[in-house]
């Protein structure tokens, strides 16, 4: 089958500053009365001008760096022109030649094995308002218009076509999104966080630009669209028309907006009311701090604690995680640790849709260490975990008011004789040649125990008494 | 004058003196002013009467140019399309004015959005010259030389793309100043040309200007092309006389196109610098030839992207039912935009198009880097140039609207300090019949005070400044 051709542009709202990109307003605005965060210059009045935020620009170099790209030595702002209402200058300040960062790459999970996709570059420009229709956007009487959201700080990173399917495509913002976490420039649970436009085409055929897709799972659900569409063209022997198309995410489909034609001639031209930005000495200072990136601390992990590949892989993936896991490993059996939290732990969260931070590291700790010193069974463990999600409290208590600490030997045998006496048709089996129906007992002793016994030691109990019987 | 002026209001009545300058315009027929802000005036003129404030305008009445935004005074750049929005912001400049005691007193009539040589392009219809009032004051800042000329106001604010307060300033016989670009801060200035204009101010003498330049040049955070001095000193220096000055007479700036009455007050005032302490020689300005074109590209380019915001959905002219966003905007921006500024507009968006912007832009860009190159080359030979401010004295009224080459040729000796980004005074040097001639003093870099040095010392040895029209 013909190869699969994807590359991506992100634009990442540069959420963790605190005032826009060319005034001082808030960022805040989530949650916020519509045009309540707004001054002259983002409602881009006559006569009001663009003042540079400094640290949006250290952030962007900050985002660069972390993707190994080469930082120019003076960077431009360009007026990109086109008219919308959600645009209230009639241009967007944006960058065209000199931008911020050329270069670099994202290492992502291919879809056969490990792979790095290139960057072209990263720019910075201000987010457009945003538009609200009454109704569906074909059918709305109205449309109103919020400018909170213009002049949000805008970094657009721009991949080559290097992405092979639409998984790969998630595996790439997913990778981005995590080291833009880290970079703490960015948090991805705000709305309109990223967005992304993705070029796709089939070798040998033209593309398609499908522009502004809001979710990771619409890029993917947008992709895998564009690929059967293309591919239902070709098989009719019909030609793709190089376009731009919506994602239309309630239809799950994509529809043409503008055809090459009809594309729009922006008019680029050097933002007359900006000066131009020798960045080149700032970036030693800004290469200083930057932390540990995800790979780098995936193979520390590796090293430093013993874990496998893939629990380092999957406690890096999201820094509070990680910080999380350093924090117990520092109070705990690291292996131990590891396990319980990329194992069980997350999955318990995820089925909850809730994040590490609703479970306390201090929680975590005891658990491993009552493990550790088989003070609880694995199973418990499982169970205080889930106890303290639902209901709350904390592991010691939990043990103590349900009886759940590991029983006692004597319980244990007491437990074992009732079971060999009791199974008498699984230890015919056994005793047939069937090693297997030895399980069932041991089953039969955990579920006496309420799980409180280790099931290792249940299982050597059960031979002895079998034997003896 | 405003020295003088600034006493008499403190030991007189603010309110009187601004009663007797809206009774003026009120009867006046050159039409200077767009709005009056009579109210607002009148209550702070009380105010000052009862207790006045300190300040180097206190007091003082200022007219300001349309295109300058003032907290809640309607700024419409002499467009339809703006008519009705009032800002809820004061301009860098106004802010400076008030805090130095001025009291806002209007705005004044301008070409639209300072797109003209005449002040004949405003939708609310040209404004008059005070020495006659068949002919054009000039433009773009028509109104505000032409209400200082005639005496409806003490001074006034103007901005200058290229020529806008130096050419209405030599069409009216007062004194004009494009400041350097970075001088004084154009936030709060509705855009023209952003990387061309400086807000200048328009005053009867070169002492007045010397304070008003004192009052609104320096620093602001809120324009990162602002240079960063916080304030300037200009009245100190003025008398220190020009003796051993070096003038240097561009030879482009004379000849064909000339009026003769022109170049003659002109070299009759090069004369008199000399005998003055003065020394002068000709130079060269070898690219002053391309200097139109490449000044009409850059502007023209600016201002079709600066004017794409006028579409009436945030403020502005509203007509009709409301449609569809495509069909709305461009029915508002085909009544709001008078001729001349839907023709820049076009000029500007093809420009900036793709496969013409190499062709036409950057080549202007390249172009406006000679010219500047030209005039670094001759000021390190000279201390200022002097040349003609305009081509001719004021036209008529409709002689050249129809014809827009023969306007923009007109702007010849002005384009070239805008785009080399330097400053330049316009002040009366005598008459061509009624009509006054404007005298040009260049100077380099931040180098106002040595042009205004010279202005002075010249103004101080000749009458035409006493001159007024019989209006006045």
């Amino acid at each position: 089958m013909e190869e699969v051709i994807i590359g991506l542009e992100i634009h990442v709202q540069l959420n963790r500053l605190h005032s826009k990109l060319f005034c001082s307003c808030s960022t805040g605005y989530h949650n916020a009365e519509p045009n309540s965060h707004t001054c002259p210059v983002c409602l881009g009045l006559p006569g009001s001008l663009p003042v540079l935020n400094r640290k949006a620009v250290e952030y962007g170099i900050k985002v660069g760096l972390a993707l190994g790209c080469k930082i120019e030595e003076e960077t431009l702002f360009y007026r990109k022109n086109y008219y919308y209402p959600d645009l209230p200058k009639g241009f967007q300040i944006s960058q065209y030649d000199y931008p911020l960062a050329t270069g670099g790459q994202i290492l992502i999970k291919g879809d056969d094995g490990e792979r790095n996709i290139r960057i072209t570059r990263a720019h910075m420009e201000e987010d457009p308002g945003r538009l609200v229709h009454a109704g569906t956007i074909d059918k709305a009487r109205y449309t109103m218009v919020d400018y909170n959201r213009c002049g949000m700080p805008l970094l657009e990173v721009v991949t080559m076509p290097d992405l092979r399917s639409p998984k790969e495509a998630r595996s790439l913002l997913d990778k981005l999104r995590s080291i833009l976490e880290y970079l703490d420039v960015f948090d991805g649970n705000l709305e309109g966080a990223m967005r992304v436009d993705a070029n796709i085409s089939l070798s040998g055929g033209d593309r398609t630009e499908v522009k502004n897709i809001s979710s990771f799972k619409g890029v993917e659900k947008a992709l895998s669209y564009e690929i059967t569409r293309q591919r239902n063209l070709r098989r009719r022997s019909m030609k793709v028309v190089q376009e731009t198309r919506h994602y239309d995410e309630l239809r799950n489909i994509t529809v043409s907006i503008r055809s090459k034609e009809e594309a729009h001639d922006y008019r680029y031209f050097p933002e007359p009311d900006l000066v131009p930005l020798r960045i080149a000495a700032w970036v030693p200072a800004i290469k200083s701090t930057l932390p540990e990136l995800p790979d780098a601390r995936r193979e520390r992990f590796v090293s430093e604690f013993g874990l496998t590949d893939d629990h380092a892989k999957s406690l890096t993936s999201e820094v509070k995680v990680a910080d999380f896991y350093e924090a117990v490993a520092a109070k705990a059996p690291a292996k131990l640790a590891a396990v319980w939290i990329a194992d069980v732990l997350k999955g318990e969260l995820n089925y909850r849709g809730l994040g590490i931070e609703s479970f306390k590291e201090s929680h975590a700790v005891d658990i491993v260490n009552m493990l550790d010193s088989s003070q609880i069974t694995e199973d418990v463990a499982v169970e205080v975990i889930r106890t303290i999600l639902d209901k709350g409290g904390d592991p010691g208590g939990i043990v103590k008011a349900k009886g759940l600490g590991k029983a006692g030997d004597e319980a244990v045998i007491r437990a074992v004789r009732e079971a060999v006496a009791e199974c008498t048709a699984a230890l015919a089996d056994y005793r047939a040649g069937s090693p297997r129906a030895l399980n069932y007992i041991v089953g039969q002793v955990m579920k006496k125990t309420r799980g409180r016994a280790d099931p290792g030691e249940v299982h050597r109990l059960v031979l002895q008494e079998v034997e003896r019987a | 004058m405003l020295t003088e002026l600034r006493e008499q209001l403190k030991a007189g009545s603010a309110e009187d003196y601004l009663e007797k300058l809206f009774e003026t315009i009120r009867r006046s027929k050159i039409n200077a002013f767009t709005t009056l802000a009579q109210e607002s005036a009148l209550q702070k003129a009380r105010e000052f009467d009862k207790s006045p404030w300190p300040g180097p305008l206190a007091g003082i009445p200022v007219a300001i140019k349309e295109c300058i935004s003032t907290a809640g005074i309607e700024t419409n750049c002499s467009s339809r399309i703006l008519q009705g929005y009032i800002p809820p912001y004061d301009a860098h400049v106004v802010e400076r004015l008030k805090a130095a005691g001025a009291i806002i007193m209007g705005k004044t009539n301008m070409d639209e959005f300072a797109m003209g040589t005449s002040t004949e392009t405003s939708c609310f219809g040209p404004t008059r010259n005070p020495w006659d009032l068949e002919r054009v004051p000039g433009g773009s800042s028509g109104g505000s030389a032409a209400c200082v000329s005639a005496g409806e106001a003490p001074c006034s604010l103007g901005s200058d793309t290229g020529g806008s307060v130096r050419c209405p300033a030599s069409f009216c016989g007062i004194v004009g100043l494009k400041p350097t670009y970075g001088l004084v801060s154009r936030y709060g200035l509705v855009a023209y040309a952003n990387s061309l204009e400086q807000i200048g101010p328009l005053t009867l003498t070169v002492e007045d200007m010397a304070l008003m330049m004192e009052v609104i040049a320096g620093h602001d955070w809120r324009d990162s092309t602002s240079a960063s001095q916080e304030r300037w000193s200009f009245v100190q220096g003025l008398q220190r006389g020009i003796v051993g000055l070096k003038i240097g007479i561009p030879q482009e700036y004379f000849g064909e196109g000339v009026d003769n009455q022109v170049e003659k007050a002109t070299w009759e005032a090069i004369s008199r610098l000399e005998a003055l302490g003065a020394s002068w020689q000709q130079v060269s300005l070898p690219h002053t030839r391309y200097a139109l074109a490449a000044y009409y590209v850059i502007a023209m380019s600016e201002a079709s992207s600066n004017l794409a915001r006028f579409d009436g959905l945030r403020y502005g002219l509203r007509v009709g039912e409301d449609q569809d966003w495509h069909t709305t905007f461009s029915e508002i921006r085909a009544r709001g935009f008078g001729p001349e500024v839907k023709r820049r507009i076009l000029l500007g968006t093809y420009a900036l198009s793709a496969g013409y912007y190499g062709r036409y832009y950057l080549k202007a860009l390249k172009v406006r880097t000679l010219i500047k190159n030209d005039f670094l080359r001759a000021f390190k030979e000279v201390d200022l140039l002097a040349s003609p401010t305009m081509p001719i004295p004021a036209f008529k009224i409709g002689e050249r609207i129809n014809d827009p080459l023969s306007l923009y040729m007109a702007d010849v000796f002005t384009v070239p300090i805008n785009l080399a980004g330097v400053p330049a005074v316009s002040l009366p040097c005598g008459f061509a019949g009624q009509l006054p001639i404007g005298l040009q003093l260049i100077g380099h870099h931040f180098e106002e005070d040595l042009v205004l040095k010279a202005a002075y010392a010249y103004e101080q040895a000749t009458p035409h400044h006493l001159k007024r029209p019989e209006v006045a």
